[in-house]
């Protein structure tokens, strides 16, 4: 059943997807973590007629499958290239879930933190920008740690609006070469051996942190 | 070393002009929800002059301090600060005159609640050193020093470094400036507290219990550092603590609180040594 050179003809094709994925990944994390923190902070510090559609916007992302964001925003927005569209919908995604965790961490600041800046009169902005926003993020290191590898492994997702990540090479060189079987297992392989040392790390951080280095 | 004679120390009842006065609390009331926690407290604090405030946990002495630093509102009455109105601040027209209400004057006449922006200009003349030190954990203990200076006070990061070093070192923790809070001694991350709050260069400094979440043996090496601050300055200092050894040294004067109310106030040995007070009586027994 298994063709090793099938699987070596495949290789090549694979790893230019998996290129592809992690771009998409990095990117779309990265507006991931700047969109939910100001999620956070609007969610947190905005008047509440601004906090309030913006949070209830957030709660209606998280509560509709990205499969189907996917879909609508390939539809609605048609000319935008498929992988920045790509990006940008993971990232409005994700975005919602870190602002959750982004508040976490900020509810985790000591209500003390908070006072020691009244009492030397910082400026808000300071407050957030040197006080508050550094010990809430190392709070949460963990769970955004966890969130990105689970971006990572919902990118084949973008090959129904036609990404060449990954998941989508592999599935046509299978498809062309009737090799399936190699192609598949090779991208599962690449993803293991991405993710699996990814979360051992993360794990190892919380470990660290939990211990109070 | 100016220090105001005690006679320009004077209450409210008095009608003292404002500018003498570092603190006044005109009729103050603060309530959370229906717990009333200070009960139309009038007080008046001298520039230069030591306050405690003493009494049992609950009786409203730590609120003074946070309506001052502006960690709480006032509900009724209204606070002063240099001779200015602080908690309130003038409105554009007044809406209720000065007319006399039972009971004198409405503190409140031509006067709104102050505004965040307000306070913001305010406060910077009041420092406070907290029980539990709040020093930010994630940064040096210089860092914790200098952090206001400049980001504040607009010090240049050079002259503000070279400042927190002396402030450092008069706390005796010169050779603590790159560490991290988190590896230090109790009274080590207080001492570190006391010299960030001066570091602001405050008129007036609040002590909330700085000494009750030491170790015993840790008491001492914090309470030599506001002698010291005391003796050196002419800040004027308001204090909670249960230490009436401290009291006694730094105080000029003394001020019992029961239930939102001072019961009795005076001269630190006086009231130390010959109480008038039954609850005043009954409290020094009970912490000594």
């Amino acid at each position: 059943m298994w063709d090793g050179e099938a699987a070596w003809a495949a290789l090549p094709t694979v790893l230019e997807g998996f290129g592809i994925t992690l771009v998409a990944t990095v990117l779309g994390f990265g507006v991931a973590l700047l969109l939910g923190l100001v999620l956070a902070l609007v969610g947190r510090a905005a008047p509440r007629w601004v906090a309030g559609p913006v949070n209830a916007a957030a709660a209606f992302v998280r509560s509709t499958p990205l499969l189907v964001q996917l879909f609508a925003a390939w539809v609605l927005v048609p000319a935008l290239d498929a992988l920045v569209l790509g990006v940008l919908v993971l990232g409005v995604h994700y975005a919602a879930y870190l602002s959750e965790v982004y508040r976490t961490g900020i509810d985790s600041v000591p209500k003390g933190q908070w006072e020691a800046c009244t009492a030397l009169s910082l400026p808000r902005r300071r407050v957030w920008r040197a006080v508050v926003l550094p010990q809430a993020v190392r709070n949460v290191l963990p769970p955004l740690g966890n969130y990105a590898v689970s971006m990572f492994k919902e990118t084949p997702l973008l090959s129904v609006i036609t990404v060449h990540e990954m998941f989508h090479e592999a599935s046509s060189f299978g498809s062309t070469h009737f090799a399936y079987l190699e192609s598949f297992t090779l991208a599962a392989a690449v993803f293991l051996l991405a993710s699996w040392p990814t979360s051992v790390l993360v794990r190892r951080l919380e470990a660290r942190l939990a211990k109070g280095a | 070393m100016r220090r105001e004679p005690e006679d320009t120390v004077a209450g409210p009842e008095d009608g003292v002009a404002g500018t003498v006065e570092a603190v006044r609390f005109d009729r103050v009331t603060k309530r959370f929800g229906e717990h009333t926690v200070l009960d139309g407290l009038d007080l008046a604090v001298g520039r230069g002059e030591r306050v405690t405030l003493i009494g049992p946990s609950g009786s409203g002495k730590t609120t003074i301090l946070r309506l001052l630093m502006t960690l709480e509102r006032v509900t009724e009455g209204v606070i002063h600060v240099a001779g200015e109105p602080y908690s309130h601040m003038p409105s554009g027209h007044g809406e209720r005159g000065a007319g006399a209400g039972p009971g004198g004057p409405d503190p409140k006449a031509g006067l709104v609640p102050a505004s965040e922006r307000y306070l913001a200009a305010r406060r910077r003349g009041i420092g406070m050193v907290f029980q539990h030190f709040n020093l930010f954990p994630h940064m040096s203990v210089l860092e914790n020093v200098v952090e206001a200076p400049v980001h504040v006070l607009r010090e240049g990061k050079e002259a503000a470094a070279a400042r927190a070093r002396e402030l450092l070192g008069m706390v005796g923790l010169a050779d603590k400036v790159d560490a991290r809070p988190t590896r230090l001694s109790g009274g080590q991350q207080q001492r570190v507290a006391i010299a960030r709050a001066l570091a602001m260069r405050p008129e007036i400094l609040l002590l909330d219990e700085v000494t009750s979440a030491l170790d015993p043996e840790l008491v001492a090496e914090v309470l030599d550092v506001l002698r010291d601050v005391a003796r050196a300055t002419d800040i004027t200092l308001l204090c909670v603590t249960h230490e009436m050894g401290f009291a006694r040294d730094v105080s000029d004067r003394i001020l019992m609180f029961d239930r939102g109310r001072i019961v009795e106030s005076g001269r630190a040995d006086q009231l130390l040594d010959e109480p008038t007070h039954e609850r005043t009586r009954a409290f020094l027994r009970a912490v000594r």
